[in-house]
C-alpha cells in the first residue's frame, strides 16, 4: 500500500502534549508554514553577542529561520537588525559572515543600504545622459529589506519579525531570566565557533536538548568513566509558555563523601575505565552554588550551555525539511586567567561535534529521520512523567518536551 | 635535517593507523607532551584557540580513543586519508615546522562514501628515540562545517 502520509496535512489526534505525529518533521507544508509562523512570527530568535560586535559598524550575518539577516551596530551605539535582501531584485546585500561596515551595497546593482537597513541609493537613479531611471515617483523610503525589532539580554542579541512579542524578560520568564543571568553576569568573549550539520528536521534537535530523560541513557562518557555520581541532584524547569527550559544537576557534596555509591557501579575497580589524564575535567567552582551542569532552551532555535567550566551558546538553524544546522559559540570570560581559559579549552572536548557528551546527540535525529521514513501518519509517544509541563526535581521526565510542543502548537495554531 | 621521505612514510603510517581501525596505535604518533587540536581556517584565521577536538598530552589522546570503543555511540563508520606532499619549513636542531594538506573520505556502514574533510595539518615534528613523533599536529579544516559527528581522528 502506497504511503500518503505525506500527501496529508499532519494531524494531531488531540489537544494533548504525550502523541507527536512524526509527520511534524517530514511535512514540507509545515516545514512552510513554521517559517511564517514561528520564525517571522511573535517568537524572539537568537541573533549573534554583543561582544561580536564590538564597534560602530561591526556586523554579523545569520538567520531568523531561512531567512538570511544583518546585525550591525551603528553609531549611536544600538545594534539594528534587518533581512539581507537587497530591495531590488532580492540578492543578498551582505555576503561576509561577518566585517566592520560603513554601509552596506548590494553587488547586483549597488543599491546601498545605511547600517540601520535603510535604502539610502539607488545606482543611476537619475539614469544616464537623461536616459532611464527610476520613474520620478519612485520613493526609497517606501522600500528597503524588512527590519526586525531587536533586544538585548545579558550581552545575547534577539531578534523578532513580530510586532506583538512580549519584551524579552516577559518572553522568557524570571526563572529563565535568573538562570541566563547565573551565567552571564560577566563580559565574555568568543573562542572558538563550529557548525554541525544535522541530519534531521530542527525540532528533533531542540527536542533533544529538551529531554533530560535521554542524557544518562545515550550519553555513556560520565558513566563508562565513573564521573557521574549516582547522587547527583538535579531538576527541570519549564516556563510558563513551554517554550523555554533549564535543566540542571549539581553533584551532592554530602552523598560524595560517602564511599558507598562505589560499589554500586559495575566497573569500579577496573582502571581501564579511568580517565589517563583526568586534567580533562580538573576544573573549578565559579558558581558557588554548585550546579555543574545547566542547559537552558529558549524557543525556538536557542540553547545557553554551562557543563562545569565549558560555556557556549548554540544556534538551531532548519536548513529544509530533514537538514538542520547547529552553529556552536565557545566561550570564555573576558578577565579569564590564563589557567582558567586552558580549563575551558580542555573541557570543550566535552561539547561540540566531537563531544564526549554530545556527539551522540549529532546522529540520535538522523536515526529518528531515518526511522520514521514510512510512519507519517503514526505518533511518538512522549509520556515519561505523565502529561504535564510543570517543573520537577527529577530529570526522568519528559516535561520540557511537552513544553515545547505546547510553545509549538500555540504558535502554529493547530 | 628531517628529510622529506621520511616524513612521508611517517605520515603514511599515520594514516593508515587510523584508516585500518588500528585506533590504538594512534597516540604513539605524538610526544608524551604534545598538542593536538582539530580546528578550521575560520578560527585559526580570527586567533580563536578552541578545537572540537583538543589535547595537551598523549594521555588524552588514549583517553579519546578509550572513550570511542568504550563509552561513545556513533554508527560503524572508517575513513580514508589521502595526504599530499609535506612542506617543510623551518628546521632547527630539535626537528622541523611542516604543513601536510590531507583529504579525508568517510564510509558509513550504509555504504555512503563521501568526502568528509579537507585541509592542513600544521605539524611540528621531532627526532625522538630514533623515529618521528608529533610534538603539535593542528588538523586546520577547510570548512567550517562538520557533517553529523566527527568520532575518528583526522
Amino acid at each position: 500500500m502506497q504511503d500518503t502520509s505525506t500527501l496529508q496535512p499532519v494531524r494531531w489526534s488531540g489537544p494533548g502534549l504525550t502523541r507527536i505525529p512524526y509527520g511534524v518533521y517530514r511535512d514540507a507544508q509545515l516545514a512552510a508554514e513554521e517559517q511564517a509562523r514561528i520564525f517571522q512570527g511573535e517568537t524572539w530568535n537568537y541573533l549573534c553577542l554583543e561582544a561580536e560586535l564590538p564597534e560602530a559598524g561591526s556586523y554579523r550575518t545569520t538567520f531568523v529561520g531561512e531567512t538570511p539577516v544583518v546585525v550591525v551596530r551603528d553609531a549611536d551605539g544600538e545594534v539594528y537588525a534587518f533581512e539581507n535582501r537587497c530591495a531590488h531584485r532580492g540578492a543578498l546585500i551582505a555576503l561576509e559572515k561577518s566585517g566592520r561596515a560603513e554601509n552596506f551595497q548590494c553587488v547586483y546593482h549597488a543599491w546601498s543600504y545605511n547600517r540601520q537597513g535603510d535604502l539610502t541609493g539607488v545606482a543611476f537613479e537619475k539614469g544616464v545622459k537623461g536616459q532611464g531611471g527610476m520613474p520620478p515617483g519612485f520613493c526609497k523610503e517606501a522600500h528597503g529589506p524588512r527590519k526586525l525589532r531587536v533586544a538585548s539580554f545579558c550581552g545575547l542579541l534577539f531578534g523578532s519579525f513580530g510586532d506583538e512579542v512580549p519584551g524579552i524578560e516577559e518572553y522568557l520568564g524570571e526563572e529563565i531570566c535568573e538562570r541566563i543571568e547565573r551565567v552571564l553576569h560577566k563580559p565574555v568573549e568568543v573562542i572558538g565557533r563550529f557548525t554541525q550539520a544535522l541530519p534531521n528536521n530542527w525540532k528533533l534537535y531542540v527536542e533533544n536538548v529538551r529531554d533530560s530523560y535521554h542524557a544518562s541513557l545515550l550519553h555513556l562518557f560520565f558513566t563508562t568513566f565513573e564521573l557521574n555520581r549516582l547522587s547527583q541532584k538535579g531538576g527541570v524547569i519549564v516556563d510558563e509558555s513551554g517554550g523555554n527550559h533549564v535543566s540542571y544537576s549539581m553533584v551532592d557534596a554530602q552523598a560524595e563523601k560517602d564511599a558507598s555509591y562505589r560499589d554500586q557501579g559495575l566497573r569500579s575497580d577496573d582502571a581501564n575505565y579511568r580517565l589517563k589524564d583526568p586534567s580533562l575535567l580538573a576544573g573549578f567552582q565559579e558558581y558557588g552554588d554548585g550546579v555543574t551542569l545547566q542547559i537552558l532552551s529558549v524557543f525556538p532555535g536557542f540553547v545557553l550551555q554551562q557543563i562545569q567550566n565549558c560555556l557556549a551558546v548554540r544556534q538551531v538553524l532548519p536548513r529544509g525539511v530533514e537538514r538542520t544546522e547547529l552553529n556552536w559559540t565557545y566561550l570564555g570570560y573576558a578577565d579569564d586567567t590564563p589557567e582558567q581559559r586552558q580549563v575551558r579549552l580542555k573541557q570543550s572536548n566535552l561539547i561540540g561535534p566531537a563531544g564526549f557528551i554530545s556527539m551522540e546527540d549529532g546522529a540520535v535525529g538522523g536515526f529518528v529521520q531515518r526511522g520514521i521514513a514510512g510512519a507519517g501518519a503514526l505518533e511518538a509517544v512522549v509520556e515519561m512523567g505523565g502529561d504535564g509541563t510543570a517543573s520537577s526535581e527529577g530529570r526522568a521526565t519528559e516535561a520540557s518536551v511537552r513544553g515545547f510542543w505546547k510553545a509549538y502548537r500555540q504558535h502554529m495554531g493547530v | 635535517m628531517i628529510d622529506l621521505l621520511a616524513l612521508c612514510a611517517f605520515n603514511a603510517a599515520y594514516a593508515e593507523t587510523i584508516d585500518s581501525d588500528a585506533l590504538e596505535r594512534w597516540p604513539d604518533f605524538f610526544t608524551d607532551d604534545c598538542h593536538y587540536r582539530i580546528t578550521h581556517a575560520e578560527n585559526e584565521r580570527e586567533g580563536l584557540a578552541a578545537g572540537i577536538v583538543f589535547a595537551d598530552s598523549r594521555a588524552m589522546l588514549e583517553d579519546r580513543i578509550a572513550a570511542l570503543r568504550e563509552a561513545n555511540i556513533y554508527e560503524r563508520q572508517r575513513y580514508r586519508h589521502l595526504l599530499g606532499i609535506p612542506l617543510l619549513g623551518a628546521q632547527d636542531e630539535e626537528g622541523a615546522e611542516v604543513r601536510t594538506p590531507f583529504m579525508v573520505a568517510r564510509i558509513m556502514a550504509t555504504g555512503q562514501t563521501e568526502l568528509f574533510a579537507s585541509g592542513i595539518y600544521r605539524d611540528r615534528v621531532v627526532r625522538q628515540d630514533g623515529g618521528l613523533r608529533l610534538r603539535s599536529r593542528v588538523a586546520v579544516c577547510d570548512s567550517t562545517v562538520t557533517d553529523t559527528l566527527l568520532a575518528l581522528p583526522l
